[in-house]
């Protein structure tokens, strides 16, 4: 049985936070010529190539929750303070194995490549999140629940 | 330093803070909104919908002009295949995600933020990654 549990103050940081997302990856595209795929970022900077534009995208993007902290206290990943640690490693293999064989993540294909209307994209977005509601409807997790 | 390289950080930086303020670097809540059959919080979807509609007036300008504001090129994703490699990746993403709660940028900022099981889960990912690169790279015949 489903229950919906939201605010109004919940929809609206959600949203604004979503708008900032939004204007992070017309600035990225329309000012550096980039797409702002996080998965696609680091991967690059991973690798022999690597740019210099987009390892300084993934450097301020790590500078956020210290930034963050100057204003205000910031906890975050309480949510998996005592994970089956192998499941989440495992789950962060999948993640990078995924991402990279799929050619993006939430990012990369649920904004960039839906707000530039590719087709690939989109079934890219229903699989993995039709993937992880099944997993979730199924009672799987990484914490012991 | 150039001005590509000026709005790459004043981007890292609104995609970070635009993570933090919208709650999606914590799993839990991202979780919740995978629940579908359980107690739904659609946060998620109103996340990627700003987002979306903020976006779609950079990516219209780029499709007509390929170039940056300043007039550099830019390369807009152009593929169009759809095959067993994209959803296959997918799917295991997928069910990476739906059992961490994790996708790569939050994993990056919470990890960042210090949390001890999310840098574990970002060094398995980096792993991922570089032996997907490593193993599974595409053979030219695949790239379109």
């Amino acid at each position: 049985m489903t229950t919906i549990v939201f605010s109004i103050p919940d929809a609206a940081a959600s949203l604004a936070g979503g708008l900032l997302i939004g204007a992070s990856a017309s600035l990225l595209l329309l000012g550096s010529g980039r797409i702002a795929g996080i998965s696609g970022i680091f991967g690059n900077a991973l690798s022999t190539g690597r740019d210099r534009v987009r390892v300084v995208f993934l450097l301020a993007l790590l500078a956020t929750p210290w930034l963050w902290r100057l204003v205000q206290p910031l906890e975050l990943g309480g949510a998996l303070a005592t994970p089956q640690w192998g499941a989440l490693i495992g789950a962060g293999l999948l993640v990078g194995v995924g991402t990279q064989l799929g050619n993006g993540c939430t990012s990369g294909h649920g904004v960039c490549g839906l707000a530039n209307f590719s087709l690939r994209s989109l079934v890219a977005v229903l699989t993995f999140m039709g993937v992880a509601m099944l997993v979730v409807a199924l009672g799987f997790g990484v914490t012991s629940a | 330093m150039s001005k590509q390289v000026i709005a790459a950080a004043a981007a890292g930086l609104l995609f970070g803070f635009g993570l933090i303020l919208s709650g999606m670097t914590d799993p839990a809540k991202v979780r919740a909104f995978l629940d579908i059959t359980g107690q739904w919080n659609p946060a998620l979807a109103f996340v990627m919908g700003g987002a979306i509609l903020a976006a779609l007036p950079a990516f219209a300008w780029a499709r007509r002009r390929r170039t940056t504001l300043a007039g550099a090129p830019l390369s807009l994703p152009d593929r169009t295949l759809i095959d067993a490699r994209l959803v296959g990746g997918a799917a295991l993403f997928g069910v990476g995600w739906g059992l961490s709660g994790l996708c790569p940028g939050p994993a990056l900022v919470v990890g960042s933020s210090g949390s001890l099981p999310v840098l574990v889960f970002v060094a398995a990912m980096a792993l991922g990654l570089l032996l997907s690169r490593r193993f599974l790279a595409p053979r030219a015949s695949t790239l379109a």
